[in-house]
């Protein structure tokens, strides 16, 4: 029997091929996906040292928002991406105002703030379903990249490809704003020690604000940049928010390498695993945060404990 | 110094009042002259709301039609939301019977929540409606006080896995649907009957029932004649782009959440070609739905999916029930065996009766999804390609022998090596 010898499936049957290539990229895809959701929230998580709960929400938002102007729902009409940027500066703002607002109010106090986070996120779910009702919305994708690239058996919607690009010009925007700017340094100082920070004259508190502002931005983008493949709906959030935390306790708090190398592993854990063993998938899914807790607990490129 | 109110005073004057109250405002002797207090558990916050609030919908509806009077009585509403868990439904329903008094109780939404409840209905004897659609309720642990006008899991299944067998003369199907007991129910439904009918399932895959992304399931597709996929909520959406983007075109056949009308709205092209098989179907041409689709486009600028229509519907049952009973509804026991005899003709699904489960026997409508037909601003449309007249929870089955079998479940029936 050479099939057995190929990947199977939990009873032993063989995986087609193409269906191993499409798990492949769909990986890498919704690894970028994971990655954009997650740069913020860790980047949040290393510097303030909270695991933001609203994270998922931001998330939400930007796809709600996304599908409202891309449907043209208010008489507007946008482009996608002019909607995305649109939603992501919006989202970005409403982070701000939460950080300067109401965590600032609590300063120090990690356990209060992290319970804003989450009373936020229940306040915006149900925000979400006041204005945007329970009905599901369909983001469509952007013009000209509707289509499938066909190669042999396998069929990939040129969307998917794009998500990937997206996610790498992210990344390395990111990567150049942490590492070659004034910004960036100061970013990675208050990651790293902010109480020295502070001494040698960074205003850390200001930093919260705009780190916040760019990691709910980074989220909301996401949102509706992920909208064509998971649409808009109700508890979008609470589906969102864990695959972040299990990014960014593998991948580590603060670090932008470990979000990404992060969410491509989670990518290819939650693609295959669910595929071969669909009974484990959550399973799967959580073991190798557990390892990490156990035997890495600063995570893979964490540079302090959490 | 302020005025202070002693406490003499305030006795003296609130046994004054209660006194006068009680002179001007005679309790009514007769029961009938009372409002008929009608109770509805339903969810308006989190995933499950979109149900919810349809269910709420849906009965507003009925009562504004009937400018809030059944058989003759003032309805008072009370609408209280169990947030979609088992808990705050039995916290609910407690106040719904112990504080507010209602006479009968339509809801919950989910199996879940349905199952916490059911010993405490039967307990207090109260009557009630729900769409959740756990087979044994009205088989193998059934519950007297219990009426359900919607359907059993597997109730739109059956005749969904019939038509797929004789008229799709589909052979080689794999199912795909929530790991959790009504995608279980659904499957083993489609299943039995399918297979009667010469069908082969080649697997039953189960994504759980918080799936992002549906692509590593979608992946497990192939080499088939079709997919049955039971999903529910928003899931068929996501199902469907999911299943549309691995290209593939094998045909899709559902049950009655997979395809809801509810969901026309938020389908796109990619679910053209999906049939389902649904107790009530936007689609059907008769009195009695036009009268109710007119009414949720005026209150609620919506058209409705099935959640909506049954609760519709349950209001219907209710009055008739009442009206047997020329509106006295101080003996439950006896206000749940004339809601189970009611007979009506021409309710948004078409004529509705029950078996002595308390479970429905009507019509179910099979409809294929396109373009054609679509109205009310649509886009997409369900139209009816098939009736099935006058169906039960156990088909065509004998009922002991249907009994007999175990429940349908995640491993029953057992798949065919």
């Amino acid at each position: 029997m050479p099939a057995a010898r190929g990947v199977t499936n939990e009873r032993g049957k063989p995986i087609a091929m193409s269906s191993w290539l499409l798990l492949t990229v769909n990986s890498v895809t919704f690894g970028g996906l994971l990655f954009l959701l997650s740069a913020g929230f860790s980047l949040i998580f290393g510097l303030m040292r909270i695991p933001n709960l609203t994270h998922g929400s931001l998330f939400m938002l930007g796809a709600y928002i996304g599908a409202t102007f891309v449907g043209g729902m208010l008489g507007i009409t946008f482009d996608f991406w002019l909607a995305a940027l649109f939603a992501a500066i919006l989202v970005a703002a409403f982070g701000a105002v939460l950080e300067r607002f109401l965590l600032r109010q609590l300063p120090g106090q990690q356990l209060a703030q992290v319970l804003v986070t989450l009373g936020v996120s229940f306040i915006a779910a149900d925000f979400c379903l006041m204005v945007w009702g329970g009905d599901p919305i369909n983001v469509a994708s952007p013009k000209g990249l509707s289509g499938f690239l066909r190669a042999g058996p396998l069929v990939i919607p040129y969307y998917r490809l794009t998500i990937i690009v997206i996610a790498v010009i992210v990344a390395i925007a990111l990567w150049l704003l942490l590492d070659r700017t004034r910004l960036g340094a100061m970013i990675r100082a208050g990651v790293d020690d902010p109480d020295m920070a502070r001494v040698v004259g960074i205003r850390v508190s200001r930093l919260f604000t705009i780190v916040f502002a760019l990691g709910a931005g980074l989220a909301a983008f996401a949102g509706i940049i992920g909208g064509p493949m998971l649409s808009a709906y109700p508890g979008l959030d609470q589906d969102m928010l864990p695959l972040a935390l299990v990014v960014v306790i593998l991948g580590g708090t603060g670090s932008l390498l470990g979000s990404f190398v992060g969410s491509i592993i989670i990518g290819f854990i939650y693609n295959f695993g669910q595929a071969m063993l669909p009974e484990l998938a959550y399973f799967v899914l959580f073991l190798p945060m557990l390892l990490v807790l156990l035997l890495r607990p600063q995570g893979l490129f964490g540079r302090h404990v959490p | 110094m302020s005025r202070k109110i002693t406490r003499r005073k305030f006795m003296a004057t609130t046994a004054a009042g209660a006194a006068v109250a009680a002179v001007k405002f005679p309790t009514p002797a007769i029961a009938q002259a009372a409002p008929f207090k009608l109770g509805l558990l339903t969810v308006k916050t989190g995933p499950l709301a979109q149900g919810g609030i349809q269910m709420e919908q849906g009965v507003i509806t009925y009562l504004k039609e009937k400018n809030y009077t059944m058989a003759g009585r003032k309805v008072e509403f009370f609408s209280a939301d169990t947030g979609g868990n088992p808990a705050g439904t039995k916290t609910k329903v407690q106040e719904l019977v112990e504080r507010d008094k209602v006479d009968t109780i339509l809801g919950p939404l989910a199996a879940f929540e349905l199952l916490a409840i059911t010993d405490y209905i039967a307990q207090n004897k109260m009557p009630l409606l729900s769409l959740a659609a756990a087979e044994d309720m009205t088989q193998r642990r059934p519950n007297p006080y219990f009426i359900r006008a919607s359907a059993t899991s597997a109730q739109a299944m059956h005749p969904m896995a019939d038509y797929a067998a004789k008229e799709l003369k589909l052979k080689r199907v794999i199912c795909i649907s929530e790991d959790f007991a009504f995608g279980h129910e659904q499957m083993g439904g489609f299943q039995q009957t399918f297979e009667d009918n010469g069908g082969k399932i080649l697997k039953k895959i189960w994504p759980p029932l918080v799936t992002p992304d549906y692509t590593p399931y979608v992946a497990q597709i192939s080499d088939c004649d079709g997919v049955c996929q039971g999903f529910a909520g928003s899931n068929p959406l996501r199902f469907m782009k999911a299943y549309d983007s691995a290209g593939l075109k094998f045909p899709v056949v559902s049950g009655e959440t997979g395809g809801d009308d509810a969901l026309l709205k938020s389908f796109g092209d990619e679910a053209i070609g999906l049939m389902s098989c649904i107790p009530y179907t936007l689609d059907l041409e008769t009195d009695g739905n036009r009268r109710f689709v007119e009414g949720m486009l005026k209150n609620f600028n919506t058209v409705p999916g099935q959640y909506a229509g049954l609760l519709y519907v349950n209001c219907q049952v209710v009055e008739a029930g009442l009206k047997a009973l020329n509106g006295d509804s101080s003996d439950k026991t006896k206000l749940v065996a004339a809601m189970r005899a009611v007979n009506l003709t021409d309710t948004p699904r078409g004529p509705v009766k029950f078996d002595h489960f308390g479970n429905v026997i009507g019509d179910f409508y099979v409809r294929k999804l396109g373009k054609e037909g679509a109205k009310y601003g649509l886009s997409l449309w369900n139209k009816t390609v098939k009736t099935y007249h006058n169906v039960g929870q156990f088909w065509t089955y004998d009922e002991k022998k249907f009994l007999a079998q175990p429940v349908y479940s995640r491993d029953y029936p057992p798949l065919k090596q």
